[in-house]
C-alpha cells in the first residue's frame, strides 16, 4: 500500500511536469520552425489572411498599449484601496473582510463575463468597439488582481510599524509613505501577476475591441491584441497563416515566461531586507 | 500646520473611501448591468423554457440553452475528474513526501503553467490533443470517425489549466494541519500513507472541498482554449468523443452576429447573466468555506 501510493504520488508529480514542458516545448519548436524577422517587424500586407506578406507587429503594439494602460489605470485605482484596507481601517474591520471577500470573487469572475458586461454598457452609451474599450474592460479585469495581491503583502506589515509610526505623531496619510517602501517588491510582483494575465486575456478583450491590420492612433479606434491574433490566424484554412499563428504563440509564450522569471527573480530579491 | 495635516488625512480618507467603494460596486454593476440587458428575452420566453430547450435557432427566435448548459457541465466534470486525483497526489507529495529541494524545482514549474494564457493551450491542444484523440484514442473506443474536436480534448486541456490552481491551494491548504497532529500519529506507528489519508487529508476535507468548488468555477468560464477545441455544434454530448458547444464560447462566437437582432443579444447576456450568477455563488461558498478553516 505504503510503495503504491507513493509511486501514484511521483507518477502525479511527472503528469505535472511533463504537461508543463510538453507545452512548452510544442510551441517553441513549432513556433521555432515558423517564426522569421520580417513577420515580428511588419504589418499586415495585403492579401495577409490568405498568406501573402505581412507581420503581426500590429497585434504586438497592440497588445502593449492595452497592457500598459490598464495596468496604469489599474494601479491608479487599485493602490489607494489597498492602502484603505490597510491603513486606515483596523485589522478586525468587517468591512475590511467583505471588501477582501468582494475582491476575491470578482478574481473569480470570467474574463468572458466582464467582456459581456463592458460590452453591454459600451452599447448603452453608444460606443464603438475600440482600445479604448479594450483597455476599460482589462482595467476592471486586472483590479482584483492588483488589490488582492498587493493586499496580502500589505497585511503582512508588523503592526508595531505602524504603532511607531503612530506614536511620532504621524497621521494615517502619513503613515503611507512608510507601509508603501515595505511593500514595494509586493506591488512589482502584482504588476508583474496583473500585466501576464492582461496580455494573454482573449475572452474580454474579443468583445470589446475588435480587431485591425494597422497600429491604431487614437484611443476610438479598433485594435489587433496577441491572443486574438494568434486565434483567427489559426482559425484560417492556409497553411502560411497558421504558421503566422504558432510565431505569434511563440512571441506571447517568450513574453509570459519572461515576466514569471522576473516576478520570481523580484520577490527572492527584495525578499532579503524586509523588516 | 497640525489642522492642515489633519485636513489632508480627512480628505485622503474620502477619496480613498469613495475609490474602494466604488470598485466593490463592480460586483454589484454586472450583476445588474446583464440581468437589465438580458431581460428582453426573460419578457418573451421563461427561465425554465430557455434552460430546458434544445433548439437553437436564433433566427427563429428559438433559444434553447440546454445543449450548451450540458456541453459546459461536461467539459467542467471531465477536467475536474482528470485533474483532482493528479492535482490530490502531488500536492500530498509535496507537503508530505518531498524534500524541498524537489519543491523549489515543482513551484515554478507551477508558475509557469498558470501563468501561460488560454490561448496558448488552445493552440498546443489543437496541435497535440486534437490529433491524438482523432488518430489514436478514438479508433480504439468507436468505430465511426471523429474529428478530434471533442468534449475528451477540451476537458484534457481545462484539467491541466486548472492543476496549478488546484495544486497549489491543496499545498497550502495541508501546510495548515498543525505538525503536532502529524508527531501523533508519527507516534502511534501510523505509515506516511496512512498519515497522509487519516489525518493530512481528514483534517482538510472541507478546504479539499472548498478549492474543487473554486476549480470548478474557474473551469466554467474559461472560454478561448476550450472554444479552440471543443468542436462548436450545439448538440447535448452522448460520448467523450462528441462535440460540445459550452457556454462561453457561444458568447465568444456570436457577438459579432447578434447586434442586428435584440432577442439575440438579450440570449447572449442571458447566457452571460448565468455564467455571472453560478460563478458568484461558487465562489462566495468556497471562499467563505476557506476563510473558516483559515481560523
Amino acid at each position: 500500500m505504503e510503495w503504491v501510493m507513493k509511486a501514484l504520488m511521483i507518477i502525479s508529480l511527472a503528469v505535472v511536469v511533463f504537461a508543463a514542458v510538453f507545452i512548452i516545448f510544442t510551441i517553441v519548436k513549432k513556433g521555432w520552425s515558423c517564426i522569421t524577422w520580417e513577420m515580428v517587424t511588419s504589418l499586415p500586407g495585403n492579401g495577409f489572411y490568405i498568406g501573402k506578406s505581412g507581420g503581426f507587429l500590429n497585434a504586438i503594439v497592440g497588445s502593449l498599449y492595452i497592457v500598459l494602460a490598464s495596468t496604469l489605470l489599474g494601479l491608479i485605482v487599485s493602490i489607494p484601496a489597498v492602502f484603505y484596507l490597510n491603513v486606515f481601517l483596523k485589522k478586525s474591520s468587517k468591512i475590511a473582510s467583505v471588501a477582501r471577500l468582494a475582491y476575491d470573487v470578482l478574481f473569480g469572475i470570467p474574463s468572458i463575463v466582464y467582456g459581456a458586461f463592458a460590452f453591454s454598457i459600451m452599447i448603452f452609451i453608444g460606443m464603438r468597439t475600440s482600445l479604448l474599450g479594450g483597455i476599460i474592460t482589462t482595467t476592471l479585469l486586472i483590479i482584483p488582481i492588483l488589490i488582492r495581491s498587493m493586499d496580502e503583502v500589505a497585511k503582512n506589515v508588523p503592526s508595531e510599524l505602524y504603532e511607531a509610526s503612530f506614536a511620532m505623531g504621524a497621521t494615517r496619510t502619513e503613515t503611507i509613505r512608510i507601509v508603501l517602501r515595505q511593500i514595494l517588491p509586493g506591488i512589482a510582483t502584482a504588476i508583474l501577476l496583473s500585466v501576464g494575465r492582461a496580455i494573454g486575456d482573449a475572452a474580454g478583450i474579443m468583445l470589446t475591441t475588435g480587431f485591425s491590420d494597422t497600429i491604431p492612433t487614437s484611443l476610438t479606434q479598433q485594435t489587433a491584441t496577441l491572443p486574438l491574433s494568434i486565434f483567427f490566424q489559426l482559425t484560417a484554412p492556409q497553411a502560411e497563416v497558421q504558421d503566422r499563428a504558432y510565431a505569434a504563440a511563440l512571441v506571447l509564450t517568450i513574453i509570459v515566461l519572461l515576466i514569471s522569471l522576473l516576478g520570481r527573480f523580484i520577490t527572492s530579491y527584495f525578499s532579503k531586507n524586509k523588516i | 500646520m497640525l489642522s492642515w495635516r489633519l485636513a489632508k488625512e480627512k480628505v485622503m480618507s474620502g477619496v480613498m473611501f469613495f475609490i474602494t467603494c466604488a470598485s466593490l460596486l463592480l460586483v454589484v454593476a454586472m450583476g445588474i448591468g446583464l440581468c437589465l440587458r438580458s431581460s428582453p428575452i426573460l419578457s418573451e420566453i421563461s427561465l425554465w423554457d430557455i434552460l430546458s430547450a434544445n433548439e437553437w435557432k436564433p433566427a427563429k427566435n428559438q433559444f434553447g440553452f440546454f445543449p450548451f448548459i450540458m456541453g459546459t457541465v461536461c467539459v467542467t466534470g471531465i477536467s475536474i475528474v482528470l485533474a483532482l486525483p493528479v492535482s490530490l497526489f502531488t500536492a500530498l507529495f509535496l507537503t508530505e513526501y518531498s524534500h524541498s529541494q524537489v519543491r523549489k524545482f515543482v513551484y515554478p514549474v507551477l508558475d509557469i503553467l498558470a501563468a501561460l494564457p488560454s490561448v496558448i493551450y488552445g493552440v498546443w491542444g489543437t496541435l497535440i490533443v486534437v490529433p491524438w484523440i482523432s488518430g489514436w484514442l478514438a479508433p480504439r473506443f468507436v468505430s465511426e470517425y471523429t474529428s478530434g474536436y471533442t468534449v475528451l480534448a477540451a476537458g484534457t486541456v481545462l484539467a491541466i489549466m486548472i492543476l496549478p490552481l488546484l495544486v497549489s491551494m491543496f499545498v497550502e491548504i495541508f501546510s495548515t494541519v498543525p505538525g503536532e497532529m502529524r508527531e501523533a500519529a508519527y507516534a502511534l506507528g501510523s505509515t506516511r500513507w496512512q498519515l497522509s489519508r487519516r489525518v493530512v487529508m481528514k483534517k482538510s476535507l472541507p478546504g479539499i472541498f472548498a478549492t474543487v468548488v473554486l476549480a470548478v468555477s474557474r473551469a466554467l468560464g474559461e472560454t478561448i482554449a476550450v472554444l479552440m477545441v471543443c468542436g462548436n455544434l450545439p448538440q447535448v454530448p452522448r460520448s467523450l468523443f462528441d462535440a460540445c458547444y459550452p457556454l462561453p464560447a457561444l458568447i465568444a462566437n456570436n457577438y459579432g452576429e447578434m447586434m442586428s437582432m435584440p432577442l439575440y443579444e438579450a440570449a447572449l447576456m442571458l447566457a452571460a447573466a448565468i455564467l455571472f450568477i453560478v460563478v458568484l455563488l461558487f465562489n462566495l461558498l468556497s471562499r467563505i468555506i476557506l476563510k473558516r478553516v483559515e481560523d
